[in-house]
């Protein structure tokens, strides 16, 4: 008798852990698999148990809810209350479209036999066959683009690393996902640590690296503890080490751990942090890919991006790229959160709307007050109003929009919200982050903050509204990198899209 | 008299060779590829706002004052980080542009005084004003503006609310110095640079003023130019200290010296300093300095201020007797390694021509004579072979004997840049110096000798070298004197110079040998770099032709990034050399026995010079215990402090009947002094150093005589009262003396000098413009010459009675017997010599850490207090000998080297246990009865058992005697010694002597 329950972070958070305690208390025949999460967390705790016509779900279990469970015989898929039916008849997720996120939630995150079961290392074997030519091809013609933010097409990244020649190069895994709202890079490595681990060696052998490093931000204790131990399993399994499944190929990860700095997820300033200095970010040129970590020539990319890697090699670019629109093709990794009834990990081709992330799949809100703004793309992402719904999701139309696809996260308010406020928090937060190296940045967050301060409280606000852009533009068009670069998005967004609470009358 | 100013191209210059064009502000602009596009626009004239780049530093893209755009490219990116391309068209003033500019400076303006402390010298202030900018619309916010200044450090102030968080400071002491000292604390707003959560004075800031200079606005500033104020004048000039011989701006205020600033086109130094040379100049102006001359009858007497004429004819009627009495060899004089060539020039020409004798020498007996014996015999000259930009371009380097970091820290600050970028250290010394392990910095390999061991180390390497099949033979066969190759190879191969062999004496174990030997071997550019820890012993001479049988075997001479490089303890230690300060030889190295050189000096100066070697310092001091030596002249130089087993040297001093000092302060050796004639800083001369890279540097006078007289005039004016009238102009009438009879000097003038900066001899005919690296096509000498190195333990060794090894060296802020350094601020730091005692030895012996313990030799007694370090291994203790009060050369002994009595510093005998007295409690030993007969034999012996002659011995021993010996001291040999005293060789080489003679 097999039941899964879950051990991801989101689940345990609201009582997993003592879902399993119990399943385990009162039938201790019952084999407890702790699978990672499917994604929908607002059903977690969600149980699912194995039965000849499939996996029968249940959700959201709390651990008081077990002994009913037991009572409506659910190891045999009893009628329950909870009952949510087979797990793949689950709309939310069944019309989705799970490719980096195929096996989240499926398999034992810990265990090589499941993921090769479910079409693990497929995509690597055929990268050992294939040219580092070829390889790059295979990942440009896909379209890939990067996941952390910046949307830069993976394949010319590889191909300028592949072309610098050097004595040592480095794969860098950014897995520093800090901005608010998002969870999807801590949701695969606790679910699907052996995808990070296949796209990372797919990188190594591609571009002719020997080391991997997965920079890991220390608030995620699991994800940090998942991957080490599947790296060890990898190791054992000659999946990495000296020969890469028996080849000439060596390629080995090891985990660094970030120290609670936001701009460490900027890519210089990880490879700072990595080298053990300041997380300060580096202006470039030089770019990482040309001298980066200790000066080699060093791959960087988000998680997603390396997770996503294997399918493309196994499934070939022409299944990635029939997906998405434009330029933006496949699918993308979305993160509903927030005030939002249905939150979690959406993936769907680019191209779907925000009407749909927000209300198809998350309900609206959470507090059933109407939705008023949201916020897509972290911290450093556009304020958009409900008028605005109607937005493709993907790279070139959101900014269009004026926003950015970021990392993918959505951050739903609901009319209580002052987006004067929280325009002044995208500059506070700014002012806290900043790693305080460029003057815009530095002393423009404070400076924008206070501004904000004056605008809300009424003191001459025209004046100081006019200031606040000029202050914007300054940001957006002088700092170092993307943190100051971008902050002005959310307080601009909130201006324009917002105009009333800006009027420095009190509410 | 103005301002010198060095234009700041904010970015380093590139150093690629192909060029590219590309478009700014519509003007076509050629430059070196990988220059950035601010460098380009200000090097074509057009300029582009900036605070955080300096072209000292690394591009850094801070302050986004220099954003410029570039056509067909987003956004605006900082001109000081994008490099040129090909075909590009830059923009630098637009709408825009200026409006971002503006918007960063009302940023900066924000949280920034209104009025700097320093006023002009603020960048800030300067760029706004350009900007068109000087207030800020951000009003009543948050600033830094109440934070405290740190005032920690006697020379420079940090006051935070200056600061604009540049970094220029934190990168300067990385990059620049190496030292990593200051960081950025915090992040955002809140950053705020940092000594590293301490105050300056107690962090790992090491005082080089790297980031005063780097600092755009008064954040750091100096002291003095805050009480002062801003300089109105500047004049480039040379650095007193150490042999890196730093070029710096000498700022004044009317006659006020300001501050001194590292000249950026300093050939030594390019633009850094150190806690010497950029602050600790207080000395000069010290009220310690005696600017009227003084006089008295015996040393008993108090002194009497005269006058020059006075004192000049007082000094010369003393000396006259003298020579009535005792013949013309019974004075001499002394010339200083810290005077300038001019200086020195005088003093010796004073010697062989109004003295009528050759028995001058200079303080380099006691530090780099064995260079100039060992380098002369291997390569023909005695100098370092490179500049010191060629370490840029090292793959491994070697460093023996010698501490940069505190002894040469400008050199070593360039030394770390190259390891940082990649070169590999193998470090040889008794001690853990700081390079063996320092931030930026892991030495390879650090091989830990006993000292004294240095040859067998050195045969031991290149016994690997030679066995291994490592021998560059191509360069060997093509630039080596074959035969002597031949001989040292066979002799090198002997097992008796294996590293298993002889790692019972180094205590080096023998893998270590072999793997640096490969390391060194197999560099595609190994240099070599050596102290006084490699010349200070009795083997130092044969050390230094290891050293040169080491760079000949591996090919590593002629051309850059190799080399043997003395590091040159004092400031013209290089200079006082050429100038022909040894008894032996005329300037630029020629023997005083060649009847033609000597024919140069006749015809330019009427007289006959003697064609026999004078004395040596030390056998001045056994000739005056003797009776037959009774006045000198001290140019410069502590011999009262600074010379071994200094009971020996009082004595001599004593046995004198007239001692003439020429020095800045009354110093030790006054003290048997019966002359003292005042003498200027090096904020008064008008001559020339050559640093250890044979680079003359000018030494300009920034300020008026204060003795009312330059030192060469007091010189000429005792020559001509003497009867041998002398007279100069001024101080390139010296050197066009110079160059006139010195074929390596032949080209240099002040003129040429002031045009070109400086010059590296050989400056000719053939190098009008100097030699930056030597013996390119061939050595000096013609063919290198391989030497026999023989390794032969030094008498100096532990014994029962005393069992431990002293070894002694300096601190970065001290300065040898601190004469200048204890007069200035830079006693915070080193207020007492300490000795490092490895804590097995401390324990065996009852000694705690800070507690005073009895350190005695065989020749005499001190007390110093202790401190327990691992950075000496058990079986050493060392300290340094910067105050008088210390004594180290109470202890050291008279050993000296075998080829140029340069005294064996770095090994004494001795045993150490707790005392409770205070220090000042000097216990003096015994002199004996006829210490010159002791040194005499005890020379000789030195000779006939360390020569490189294999069979030839006796020959080669009486023709070293007949080479460096006074005719005096021969007779001596050959008369009053015991023959039983003497070796068989000694004995052998007898006959050769009866037979000259």
């Amino acid at each position: 008798m097999r039941v899964y329950v879950p051990i991801d972070s989101a689940a345990v958070s609201i009582g997993a852990d003592e879902v399993a305690r119990e399943i385990a208390r009162i039938d201790p025949a019952v084999e407890i698999v702790r699978n990672g999460s499917r994604g929908a967390l607002w059903l977690e705790t969600l149980v699912e148990v194995q039965t000849p016509s499939g996996r029968i779900a249940y959700g959201p279990v709390m651990p008081n809810d077990v002994g009913s469970l037991f009572e409506a015989d659910f190891l045999s898929g009893g009628p329950h209350r909870l009952s949510l039916g087979a797990t793949d008849g689950i709309e939310w997720l069944a019309s989705q479209d799970r490719i980096t996120f195929a096996r989240v939630g499926i398999i034992d995150p810990l265990s090589l036999d499941d993921y090769r079961e479910h079409g693990g290392l497929v995509g690597l074997k055929r990268a050992l066959t294939l040219s580092a030519q070829e390889i790059i091809d295979e990942l440009s013609d896909s379209g890939l683009r990067g996941r952390g933010g910046a949307g830069f097409p993976a394949g010319i990244k590889w191909r300028t690393v592949l072309q610098t020649p050097a004595v040592q190069k480095y794969i860098c895994c950014n897995a520093d996902e800090g901005d608010s709202g998002t969870f999807a890079d801590r949701m695969l490595m606790e679910g699907d640590p052996f995808t990070l681990i296949e796209g990372m060696t797919i990188a190594g052998i591609t571009v002719g690296a020997t080391l991997g490093i997965v920079y890991i931000r220390s608030e995620y204790p699991a994800a940090i503890t998942t991957m080490q131990k599947a790296i060890d399993i990898a190791r054992a399994s000659n999946l990495l080490g000296e020969s890469v499944l028996g080849t000439t190929h060596s390629f080995n990860i090891s985990i660094r751990i970030g120290a609670g700095s936001y701009v460490c997820g900027e890519e210089t300033a990880m490879l700072e942090s990595i080298e053990g200095k300041r997380g300060v970010v580096r202006a470039k040129p030089p770019l990482p890919a040309v001298e980066g970590l200790f000066g080699q020539p060093t791959v960087i990319n988000n998680v997603l991006t390396l997770a996503t890697v294997p399918m493309i090699l196994a499934q070939g670019s022409q299944a990635y790229k029939e997906r998405g629109v434009g330029r933006s093709l496949g699918t993308q990794v979305f993160q509903l959160a927030g005030n939002i009834a249905r939150g979690g990990i959406v993936e769907k081709a680019f191209g779907v709307t925000l009407e749909d992330l927000v209300n198809t799949y998350g309900g609206g809100s959470l507090s059933a007050r109407a939705v008023r703004a949201v916020q897509v793309g972290g911290p450093l992402g556009a304020y958009f109003s409900t008028a605005q719904f109607g937005v493709s999701m993907d790279y070139e139309s959101l900014i269009a929009a004026g926003g950015m696809l970021g990392h993918g996260g959505i951050v739903v308010f609901d009319e209580s919200v002052d987006l004067a406020v929280q325009a002044k928090f995208a500059m506070e937060f700014c002012a806290i982050e900043s790693c305080g190296k460029c003057t815009p940045c530095r002393i423009g967050s404070t400076r924008g903050a206070e501004t904000i301060d004056l605008i809300i409280r009424g003191v001459e606000v025209d004046e100081n509204k006019r200031l606040l852009l000029d202050l914007c533009e300054v940001m957006s068009e002088g700092s170092l990198c993307a943190m100051g670069g971008l902050t002005p998005l959310p307080v601009k967004s909130a201006m324009i899209n917002f105009p009333s609470d800006f009027t420095g009358a009190a509410k | 008299m103005t301002m010198i100013y060095e234009p700041d191209f904010g970015t380093p210059a590139s150093a690629k060779l192909a060029q590219v064009s590309l478009e700014i502000d519509g003007r076509p602009i050629l430059v070196a590829a990988a220059t950035s596009i601010m460098r380009a626009a200000l090097e074509a004239g057009i300029e582009i706002p900036k605070l955080c780049s300096t072209d000292s530093l690394k591009a850094f893209g801070s302050c986004r004052l220099c954003i410029i755009e570039v056509d067909a490219r987003n956004g605006t990116p900082s001109s000081c980080t994008t490099p040129v391309a090909e075909g590009m068209k830059v923009t630098t003033r637009s709408e825009k542009i200026d409006r971002i500019r503006k918007g960063v400076m009302e940023l900066y303006l924000s949280d920034h005084p209104a009025k700097c402390a320093t006023g002009d010298e603020c960048e800030l202030h300067g760029v706004a004003k350009k900007l068109g900018i000087e207030t800020s619309r951000y009003a009543g916010g948050d600033t830094h503006l109440d934070l405290a200044k740190d005032e920690s450090n006697p020379y420079f102030t940090f006051d935070s609310t200056e600061c604009i968080v540049c970094n220029r400071c934190v990168r300067a002491c990385d990059e620049v110095q190496g030292t990593f000292a200051l960081t950025i604390e915090n992040r955002g707003f809140k950053a705020r640079v940092s000594s590293s959560g301490t105050s300056f004075i107690e962090s790992e800031c090491v005082s080089c003023g790297a980031c005063v200079q780097a600092c755009p606005t008064g954040a750091l500033t100096e002291k003095s130019l805050l009480t002062i104020g801003a300089p109105t004048s500047s004049i480039i000039t040379t650095c007193a200290y150490c042999g890196v011989g730093c070029s710096f701006k000498a700022e004044m205020r009317g006659e006020e010296l300001v501050r001194m600033v590292p000249l950026k086109s300093g050939g030594a130094n390019e633009g850094h300093s150190c806690v010497k040379g950029r602050f600790a100049y207080g000395y000069a102006t010290h009220s310690d300095r005696i600017t009227k001359p003084l006089i008295r009858n015996t040393i008993s007497d108090d002194w009497r201020e005269v006058s020059w004429a006075e004192a000049i004819a007082f000094a010369a009627d003393g000396l006259k007797k003298i020579q009535k009495e005792n013949g013309v060899n019974a004075i001499g004089g002394i010339t200083s390694s810290r005077c300038t060539n001019e200086e020195v020039f005088v003093v010796q020409k004073m010697v062989r021509a109004a003295f009528r004798n050759n028995n001058v020498d200079t303080c380099a007996r006691v530090c780099h004579s064995p260079t100039g014996y060992g380098l002369g015999q291997t390569f023909g000259t005695s100098a370092g072979t490179q500049d010191f930009e060629s370490v840029e371009h090292s793959d491994v380097i070697m460093l023996i004997g010698a501490n940069p970091t505190s002894a040469h820290p400008v050199f070593a600050s360039r030394m770390k840049q190259a390891i940082r970028k990649g070169a590999v250290l193998i470090v040889i010394d008794p001690r853990v110096i700081a390079l063996v392990r320092t931030p930026g910095v892991v030495a390879a390999h650090h091989l830990q000798l006993m000292p004294g061991t240095n040859v067998a180390v050195i045969n031991a390497l290149a016994h690997v070298i030679a066995t291994d099949g490592l021998i560059k033979r191509e360069f060997v066969e093509a630039r080596c004197d074959e035969a002597s190759f031949k001989e040292w190879e066979r002799f090198i191969k002997l097992p008796q110079n294996s590293p298993e062999a002889m790692e019972q004496s180094s205590r080096v174990p023998a893998a270590q040998i072999r793997a640096a030997a490969h390391l060194f071997a197999n560099a595609k550019n190994g240099s070599i770099y050596y102290g006084l820890g490699v010349t200070e012993h009795s083997q130092g001479s044969t050390m230094v032709m290891g050293i040169a049988n080491l760079a000949m075997a591996t090919g590593n001479i002629g051309r850059k990034g190799v080399g043997v490089n003395p590091l040159r303890g004092q400031n013209n230690v290089q200079g006082s050399c050429d100038m022909g300060s040894f008894p032996h030889e005329l300037s630029g190295y020629r023997h005083i026995s060649n009847p033609q050189t000597r024919a140069i000096f006749n015809d330019a100066w009427g007289i006959e010079l003697q064609a026999e070697p004078g004395m040596r310092i030390p056998n001045m001091f056994d000739a005056a215990i003797a009776g037959e030596y009774r006045g000198l002249y001290v140019q410069g130089e502590d011999i009262a402090q600074s010379d071994p087993n200094i009971s020996h040297v009082h004595a001599a001093l004593r046995a004198m009947d007239m001692v003439i000092v020429q020095d800045l302060f009354l110093n030790e050796t006054s003290k048997f002094a019966h002359v003292f004639l005042p003498g200027t800083s090096f904020l008064e001369k008008d001559g020339t150093f050559t640093n250890a890279e044979r680079r003359i540097n000018r030494v300009r006078p920034v300020m008026k005589s204060k003795t009312g007289k330059s030192e060469y005039e007091v010189t000429c004016d005792l020559a001509t009262a003497m009867g041998y009238p002398m007279a100069y102009e001024n101080g390139a009438a010296i050197m066009a003396e110079i160059a006139a009879t010195t074929p390596t000097f032949a080209g240099v003038s002040f003129a040429k000098l002031d045009e070109l900066g400086s010059i590296q001899w050989p400056c000719n005919e053939a190098h009008p413009e100097g030699t930056p690296t030597m013996h390119v096509d061939e050595f000096v000498r013609g063919e290198g010459r391989f030497m026999r190195t023989e390794y032969v333990p030094t008498d100096e060794k532990a014994t029962r009675q005393y069992p431990l090894l002293l070894t002694t060296g300096r601190v970065l802020s001290q300065y040898n017997v601190g004469a200048q350094t204890r007069r200035t601020a830079n006693n915070i730091w080193h207020t007492e010599d300490i000795l490092d005692i490895h804590e097995s030895d401390a324990l065996l012996r009852g000694i705690t850490e800070g507690s005073w313990v009895k350190l005695a030799s065989r020749v005499g007694e001190t007390v110093l207090k202790a401190h327990i370090s691992d950075e000496v291994p058990a079986g050493v203790v060392y300290t340094t000998f910067h105050f008088p009060e210390s004594g180290a050369n109470v202890i050291t002994t008279e050993f000296s080297d075998w080829a140029t009595n340069c005294p064996e510093y770095k090994v004494t005998a001795v045993e150490i246990s707790p005392t409770h007295k205070a220090p000042g409690d000097l216990i003096h030993s015994h002199i004996g009865d006829d210490p010159q007969l002791d040194s005499i034999v005890r020379m000789a012996n030195q000779i006939a058992v360390n020569i490189p002659a294999g069979d030839a011995a006796e020959i080669q021993t009486a023709h070293h005697i007949v080479q460096f010996w006074t005719p005096a001291m021969i007779d001596r040999l050959l008369t009053d010694v015991s023959k039983s005293d003497l070796s068989p060789i000694v004995l052998k080489a007898l006959d050769i002597l009866l037979v000259r003679n």
